[in-house]
């Protein structure tokens, strides 16, 4: 049985940074469905990162940063967590709501829905990947949202997974979108059970 | 002067003029101790409520409010503090995320836990900035006793 990521052999890594290429494929493309834009996507780089870490990657506990984040429950259990510039919210709320340059900490309820149904998007993105590699049925919760500091948006997953340990599934991934270069940032934190029940579905570990 | 950062699940004792600093508390808890008599301050940024109900409480005793807040007192003891004159001021437990679980009521049940130990050991509360929805960068001036919040929002204030 599986304890924390730190116990996951390489392979078994390299297996979870394809579930998040495919998931970075698929979301590029529901992204450009849905903003009926060009929607490119730069080869992700996905590690295997402590929160401290995660923090710094993202620009220190002070950045502030719009997240967005889904837990899901079915044959696995975990959370899903994006962490976006700026720049994507300005985007989605000048798509949907014909707003320009919008200050994305002073977002109103309709700029936010229409961002969060983003994120759930994307997060659906992911978790098909997952769940049609691993022949899993996964069921993602209504997404909730938040624009503040990097640090304090991540109380959040370390608190709900302090038991497994301290390490994440981190995604680094930039989206082109319009010729604008968008840096979005995807942590994945399964349960462990469930990381357990998926290795042993893929055959590895 | 010097200003010494507290991680998460960490805490620093310090004489004045040193300051103190903890990044953006989430749903986290920052105490701040002061005993103004001897000028010897301290801060503990705590995640959970109690060490007893995880499986880590023993190793890591400083992310817990009632393992780190003893842990703090005797610290500042060592440097010639009283815990009779010590004073405290909290920020954080804000609720960053609007969901049904159950863990993420976690803000107020750490402003909670912080409040029950330090009644226990008789060191009063006189000021807080806790709850709500956003994050806070906690500073504390042990020379003047002023706690500094800064939130992305709404600025920084004085408490």
């Amino acid at each position: 049985m599986l304890r924390n990521f730190e116990e996951l052999s390489p392979v078994a890594i390299d297996c979870l940074k394809e579930i998040g290429n495919i998931g970075s494929g698929n979301a590029a493309s529901s992204l450009s469905a849905m903003l009926s834009q060009s929607v490119r996507m730069r080869v992700p780089d996905i590690r295997v990162l402590d929160y401290g870490a995660v923090i710094d990657e993202v620009g220190g506990p002070e950045k502030v940063i719009t997240g967005i984040l889904v837990t899901f429950k079915g044959d696995i259990k975990g959370m899903i967590m994006f962490l976006l510039e700026d720049m994507f919210a300005k985007i989605v709320v000048k798509t949907f709501m014909g707003k320009e340059n919008v200050n994305v900490i002073q977002l109103d309820e309709n700029d936010i829905s229409a961002v969060k149904e983003m994120g759930n998007i994307m997060a659906g993105s992911y978790l098909n990947a997952l769940a049609a590699l691993a022949g899993f049925t996964v069921a993602m919760d209504v997404p909730s949202m938040t624009v503040d500091m990097m640090g304090a948006i991540m109380n959040a997953p370390m608190v709900e997974f302090s038991e497994v340990g301290d390490k994440v599934l981190f995604i680094d991934n930039r989206f082109v979108i319009d010729d604008v270069d968008i840096n979005s940032n995807i942590i994945l934190i399964p349960e462990m059970e469930s990381l357990d029940i998926l290795m042993k579905k893929l055959g590895v570990n | 002067m010097g200003t010494l950062t507290i991680g998460i699940g960490d805490l620093k004792a310090c004489r004045a003029p040193d300051v103190l600093i903890t990044y953006a508390l989430g749903s986290c808890v920052g105490i701040c101790l002061l005993d103004s008599a001897v000028n010897v301050g301290g801060l503990s940024h705590i995640m959970l409520p109690d060490s007893t109900a995880g499986v880590n409480g023993a190793t890591t005793p400083m992310r817990f409010a009632d393992t780190a807040i003893p842990m703090l007192i005797r610290q500042m003891e060592s440097m010639g503090a009283s815990r009779a004159r010590m004073k405290a001021k909290i920020a954080g437990g804000a609720t960053m995320f609007a969901t049904a679980s159950d863990k993420f009521n976690i803000g107020e049940r750490n402003v909670a836990a912080v409040r029950k130990i330090l009644m226990a050991n008789r060191i009063p509360i006189i000021a807080q900035d806790t709850g709500l929805d956003y994050g806070r960068t906690q500073l504390f001036y042990p020379e003047t006793g002023v706690m500094e919040i800064r939130a992305a929002a709404k600025g920084t204030r004085q408490f």
